[in-house]
């Protein structure tokens, strides 16, 4: 027998399937916003269409447009008509689609992004000699090549320019990869070991050691080195000139001709005259390159090496810091600490250090770590670099510690879960076989505990490798001149300033003078760091579950 | 099991020895790093108050010198340098002493040229900061000179030489053209200088001499204007200048104000003319306080009042009081702090009292001379005071006071701001100029932190709490193996990536398709219900196939076609009942202002953040209501729904409740989302559509530039402390609530 709609509501089971659409609401918004990402950040790779098309402007003339869609919308006659647009032409419709066109050419139009009405359009082409060019700086260019110079003197014109264009880049990117190893490593070190003398000097000096011989010495050394920058120099002007040497003519949307040297191109293609295994190889080599180049206009474009190695530099040493005092805290609470109402004081304490606002862990950071200990350390066993501060300055160690205070309580929360898992019978079977509490603790309880350590450990990287605010305050920069792992003495630089997958995003997301060209970076960005945090906790939740089943089996 | 070898174990006590000498190793060991991290927790708490601690402070000076100063019935004027080692005296026979603070010795003498024939009768210093003063002559001339302390490092020790400079040249500058008397002098210099003279009658002359344009850098002259008029104050008081050298106000002694705009010489005007003392109340003295804005009025009933021009309803500008202070003593003379809106008073019994006006208190009173004091001057830095009392006796105190401006008042309660038109709750911490009001007033930011919260909890609550139903109580366990990580990854994800998606993504696509919204929010329920009605009256040997508890799986199409209609039509709505733009006609019908980041776009990019933290509590504390419970209320013929309100919600509401305070405390502190969400202005709005500043934001974008040990560094330290202590307050009463709701089903 069925009830009817009165009966079947008093029965409660539409507030039951309500509950239910609670439930597939979070999972559309989880699923949703990771697919969101996903989509945008891996799209933006992809070589897309390159299109040359004929644009009704506003005021009736007509315009030749050439460039990609990055986006499309609809919106109401009403609110172009408030944005001040003339609107007639469309007739009597509520809303039109608009697209948002990337045009590139900065350098020769001013703008690289313009919004346009898709019914002014009045034709559009995808003709396979359009060529796009990634640049160094002004980002892309799109249009017909016409010509290939050699220090001025004409070698190819149109197809054949094309053809010749391929080598000459790859022997360009040669001579840059050299130049940036010289300018980077060679030139750096010198800078860095002349800093160094510098300081020496300046130590000397304080200490009152400042004897003639000692003062000729370090002179001695800095003639040697500036004697190596000088040839270094001359060599890196001479690499200079080389790769100045090719250079092509381009054919923009509006006809003009534009001269572009070799040295600022980074890649060139052709989208339209690609097919599906060109595109593919191009969608590698372009996501390759975006993990492991250099970010350039102001993080806009490039790749986002450094802030991939910092992260990663500052989640591994705020591991070893939070490891052991988190597990050895955990063991004490669990293990040693009488079992009283202060015990279930700190428990409860610590446990609730984890709802903490991140950002109050920041202030204390940088007004405890930077300011007072940093400051200290610096009159200490820095005095020679003061007034310019060396560890009293936001930096990598104080930021690795900050993060380290702020994921503690995960890793004591989770290993003390693991130790209360482990049953009591074993310990006693451990103790009344005449071990020691040290020995039972050593040789049966932590390694039972230890998956339970690397999930709070594997979580504490996860919560830190997200973290930003915290971060702001205590050392992460927009751009880092140099990564704090290098060849120079002694190799890991604590008190550098680093770059951060998080930061960037806020940084690219919404500092950037341009977010129409960072917002597919920033997707990217996004996509590699839910990827890592996801992964991570994935990880930790299957070992933790593993584990459940381990002492399930245990206990019975 | 084989014997032992029976020597192995006790091989040798040495052995053994050892292995407890590990253990007891071991167990030191382990203690101290246990102890010493839940004492680095502490330490964070401790930290903060340590830090914040000096805004309670209260002040205090002390007496570091007293000796007496020769021929003090001439002097007219003191000051002193940067450090307060130097302090500087004037007096009516022209001569500039520069003496020693600490110990009265003289240190160098300067006579200034007086003009043959004439005395100094009146006397004005122009900005406490510019160094600038200048001489009235009886013959209607003034001599304008600068006091200037050149500061040199020989061997490293700082030497301080107190020299004298004359801008405007070494000759007197003529204000009154006839000669007559500058009795009483006002005297403002930026890149021109006004000098104002009064002569006892009530003629006033105004003269303003600018830089010549000149080619030449150095070489530049003056160009002199000169004006005078008459005024009907008999006897006045002060006669000031602001620093913009527009306005000009005339104090009588009978409490008559006078102001007159002399922003062009021309057309000098009297702009108002008002009494601000009660009547038959003498004028003590007037200054300006930092910033030239605000005038403070000392009365002879002991009285200091504050005024400043505030825009009544037609937008003229009058002179307004703000606020009054007390004293104790009558007033003899005042004194304004250089770069704070601070102010010193000494009394007619040797007392000095220090006065905040933002904070409008008096912070500090003491007697440091027993008689009358007649000046009175306070260092560049505040920390020292001179003070000159009626039987020549120069006193030297130093002054504790670094953070005057903070009161309870002031960081939580309504404040009259200069410029403002009336009390209100600011918070804007820094500005370009010097001569700023600081302005930290606490109480916006925690509205914005709270209407975040609040917003976000309206979001999250019914989703997080339905949800955590569902899924305890509903749901197939092998969905509910599926959704319980995926929560969980919803927990772990960054903060900043939620960000950015609020900001570059949902807030543009909310503005655009608005009407869509609310379509979804009334579209949802009921295509839901529909759905659900539909499926109850599908052929049963259909809708067996599924099993019971996979209901939220179907739902997943039902809810996406729904959220796909509502924006598909969202155009439609919005020329049909907005008009075609709905945030226009927000703004224009309704006069609701529409912000692109506002607290909309938050409240589901927060919601969303801590909808996790709720649902994983509340799913744990209805999911481990014990089963005879349930089975009980089953077995008594209650449907599943009746015993879900009526057991199993009931007994797992503290569970819930906890997991709501949880929400709250982690919404409370986070500070990514609103800092990228919002467009970060202090408002106090309750509005959905406008956006907001939270206390976690404000310290994310302030700290860094914050100067270490600054009022501005500390007071960002307590707002710190602020979102600390709330958050552990929850967090620790939701967990006290949980641990009792634990044993409460371990009883059961």
């Amino acid at each position: 027998m069925r009830e009817d709609f009165g009966g079947w509501v008093k029965s409660g089971k539409p507030w039951i399937w309500l509950n239910a659409a609670a439930v597939s609401a979070s999972l559309i918004m989880v699923v949703g916003l990771l697919g969101l990402i996903a989509v945008n950040g891996l799209g933006h790779f992809w070589p897309s269409a390159l299109w040359d098309m004929q644009y009704r402007m506003p005021d009736g003339k007509v315009q030749r447009l050439i460039g990609e869609i990055a986006d499309r919308e609809r919106t109401t006659l009403e609110r172009l008509r408030e944005a001040g647009m003339s609107v007639k032409a469309y007739g009597d419709v509520v809303d039109i689609e608009r697209l948002l066109l990337k045009t590139g050419n900065r350098d020769v139009s001013g703008l690289d992004f313009r919004w346009i009405n898709a019914p002014d359009i009045l034709s559009r082409d995808t003709p396979g000699n359009l060529v796009a060019l990634e640049r160094t700086e002004w980002g892309n260019f799109y249009g017909f090549i016409r010509d290939i110079r050699e220090g001025g003197e004409l070698i190819a014109e149109d197809e054949a320019a094309w053809h010749e264009l391929k080598p000459r880049l790859e022997r360009v990117q040669e001579i840059r990869k050299r130049i940036r190893t010289l300018e980077r490593d060679e030139i750096g070190a010198i800078n860095y070991r002349l800093e160094q003398l510098r300081l020496d000097r300046r130590r000397l000096e304080l200490d009152g050691e400042d004897t003639p011989e000692a003062l000729a010495a370090i002179e001695r050394k800095r003639k040697e080195l500036e004697a190596a920058f000088t040839a270094l120099q001359k060599n890196l002007e001479a690499r200079y000139r080389e790769i100045r040497r090719d250079a092509i003519t381009m054919e923009a949307m509006g006809g003009e001709r534009v001269s572009i040297p070799l040295a600022n191109i980074v890649r060139a293609w052709r989208p339209n005259a690609m097919g599906l295994f060109d595109k593919t190889g191009f969608y590698l080599a372009k996501l390759w390159g975006f993990v492991s180049e250099d970010p350039r206009e102001a993080n806009t474009e490039g790749g986002i090496f450094p802030a991939i190695f910092g992260t990663v530099m500052m989640v591994l040493l705020m591991s070893l810091l939070v490891t052991p005092f988190g597990v050895v805290a955990a063991v004490y609470l669990r293990e040693y600490a009488t079992q009283g109402p202060l015990t279930r004081l700190i428990r409860i304490a610590v446990n609730n250090l984890a709802g903490v606002p991140s950002i109050v862990y920041g202030v204390f950071g940088l007004g405890f770590f930077v300011y007072f200990l940093g400051g200290n350390i610096d009159q200490l066993f820095f005095p020679e670099a003061l007034p310019a501060p060396t560890f009293g300055t936001p930096g990598l160690m104080w930021a690795s510690l900050t993060l380290a205070l702020l994921t503690v309580p995960v890793v004591i929360v989770a290993t003390e879960e693991g130790l209360s898992r482990i049953p009591r019978s074993i310990r006693e079977g451990s103790l009344a076989l005449g071990a020691t509490k040290a020995e039972t603790l050593w040789r049966t309880v932590l390694p039972m505990a230890s998956p339970a350590m690397m999930t709070g450990v594997i979580l504490a990287v996860a919560r830190a490798a997200g973290e930003v605010a915290p971060l702001m305050l205590v050392g992460v920069v927009k751009l880092a001149p140099a990564l704090p792992l290098d060849g120079n003495a002694p190799f890991i630089h604590l008190d550098r300033k680093f770059m951060h997958l998080g930061f960037h995003i806020y940084d690219v997301g919404f500092q950037s003078p341009n977010v129409e060209a960072a917002r597919p970076l920033v997707y990217a960005t996004a996509l590699l760091l839910v990827l890592v945090i996801v992964a991570l906790n994935l990880t930790a939740i299957s070992i933790r579950n593993r584990l459940r089943e381990r002492y399930r089996t245990l206990d019975h | 099991m084989s014997e032992a070898p029976p020597s192995s174990p006790y091989k040798s006590s040495v052995h053994l020895r050892l292995r407890l000498f590990k253990d007891r190793i071991t167990r030191w060991l382990v203690g101290a790093g246990g102890v010493s991290v839940i004492v680095a927790i502490l330490l964070i708490f401790i930290y903060l108050l340590y830090i914040v601690m000096p805004l309670a402070e209260s002040p205090g000076m002390q007496r570091e010198a007293a000796y007496h100063l020769p021929s003090a019935e001439q002097a007219v004027y003191l000051s002193m340098e940067e450090q307060a080692e130097i302090g500087t005296v004037i007096d009516r026979q022209g001569r500039v002493r520069f003496m020693s603070t600490v110990d009265g010795r003289e240190i160098s003498q300067v006579q200034l040229p007086v003009p043959e024939g004439a005395e100094v009768v009146g006397f004005s210093a122009a900005r406490p900061n510019s160094g600038i003063v200048a001489l009235g002559f009886s013959n209607g001339q003034a001599l304008v000179i600068k006091l200037y302390y050149r500061a040199s490092y020989p061997d490293d020790k700082r030497v301080i030489t107190p020299e004298v400079q004359y801008p405007l040249g070494e000759q007197p500058v003529v204000v009154n053209a006839e000669g007559a008397s500058l009795d009483r002098l006002a005297i403002q210099e930026d890149e021109s200088f006004t000098i104002v003279g009064w002569t006892r009658g009530g003629l006033l002359s105004v003269m303003r001499a600018s830089p010549e344009e000149s080619l030449m850098e150095d070489e530049g002259g003056w160009t002199f204007e000169r004006t005078q008029g008459y005024s009907d104050l008999g006897d006045i008081v002060s006669l000031l200048v602001d620093p913009s050298q527009r306005n000009m106000y005339l104090l009588g002694r009978d409490g008559t104000l006078a102001w007159f705009d002399i922003s062009d010489l021309e057309q000098t005007h009297l702009r108002q003319q008002l009494a601000v003392t009660s009547k038959d109340t003498e004028v003590r003295d007037a200054r300006f306080l930092a910033g030239g804005n605000s005038i403070l009025v000392a009365s002879a009933n002991g009285e200091i009042s504050q005024w400043f021009q505030v825009r009544d309803e037609q937008g003229v500008s009058r002179l307004r009081k703000i606020r009054r202070f007390s004293n104790d003593a009558d007033i003899s003379v005042l004194t304004p702090e250089y770069a704070r809106k601070g102010f010193l008073a000494g009394g007619s019994d040797g007392g000095v009292a220090i006065y905040h006006a933002t904070a409008g208190k008096r912070l500090l009173r003491e007697r440091v001379t027993d008689a009358p004091l007649r000046l009175l001057a306070v260092s560049p830095r505040a920390d020292a005071l001179w003070a000159l009392d009626e039987q020549g006796q120069l006193q030297f105190w130093r002054i504790h006071n670094p953070h005057p401006e903070v009161s309870w008042s002031s960081l939580w309660g309504k404040v009259w701001y200069e410029g403002y038109d009336e009390p209100a709750y600011i918070w804007q911490s820094s500005a370009a100029n010097n001569d700023f009001e600081p302005k930290f007033s606490l109480t916006p930011l925690a509205f914005g932190t709270l209407k975040a919260a609040f917003y976000a909890m309206l979001f999250a609550i019914p989703l997080s709490i339905l949800g955590a139903i569902f899924t305890a109580y509903f749901m197939a366990p092998r969905m509910r193996q599926l959704v319980k990580p995926t929560i969980e990854i919803m927990e772990a994800l960054p903060t900043v990536i939620l960000g950015f998606l609020a900001g570059l993504w949902l807030a543009p696509l909310l503005e655009s398709h608005l009407p869509g919204l609310f379509a979804m929010l009334m579209l949802m329920p009921l295509l839901v219900v529909l759905a659900a009605w539909v499926w109850h009256l599908l052929p049963r040997h259909f809708t067996r196939r599924i099993p019971a508890g996979w209901e939220a799986a179907l739902l997943v199409p039902v809810l996406l076609g729904a959220g796909y209609l509502s924006l598909a039509v969202s155009p439609l709505l919005e020329q049909w009942f907005f008009g075609g733009d709905m945030p226009g006609w927000l703004q224009h019908e309704m006069g609701i202002g529409f912000d692109q980041r506002n607290s909309l776009v938050v409240g589901m990019a927060m919601g969303f953040a801590v909808i996790p933290t709720i649902f994983s509590i509340a799913e744990d504390a209805i999911f481990s209501v014990p089963r005879h419970l349930t089975s009980g209320s089953l077995a008594l013929g209650a449907t599943s729904w009746q015993t879900l309100v009526r057991v199993v919600l009931l007994t797992a509401s503290p569970g819930i409740f906890s997991g709501i305070m949880m929400g709250v405390g982690r919404a409370v502190g986070e500070t990514m989302i609103v800092l990228m969400a919002t467009g970060n202005t202090p408002v106090m709005d309750m509005s959905i559509f406008q956006g907001m500043r939270t206390l976690s934001a404000n310290i994310a974008v302030e700290m860094p530039e914050s100067e270490v040990a600054s009022t501005h560094y500390r007071v960002l330290f307590l707002a710190a402390l602020v979102l600390f202590l709330f958050t552990f307050l929850f967090n620790t009463g939701a967990e006290l609530i949980r641990q009792r709701l634990r044993n409460k089903y371990s009883s059961l």
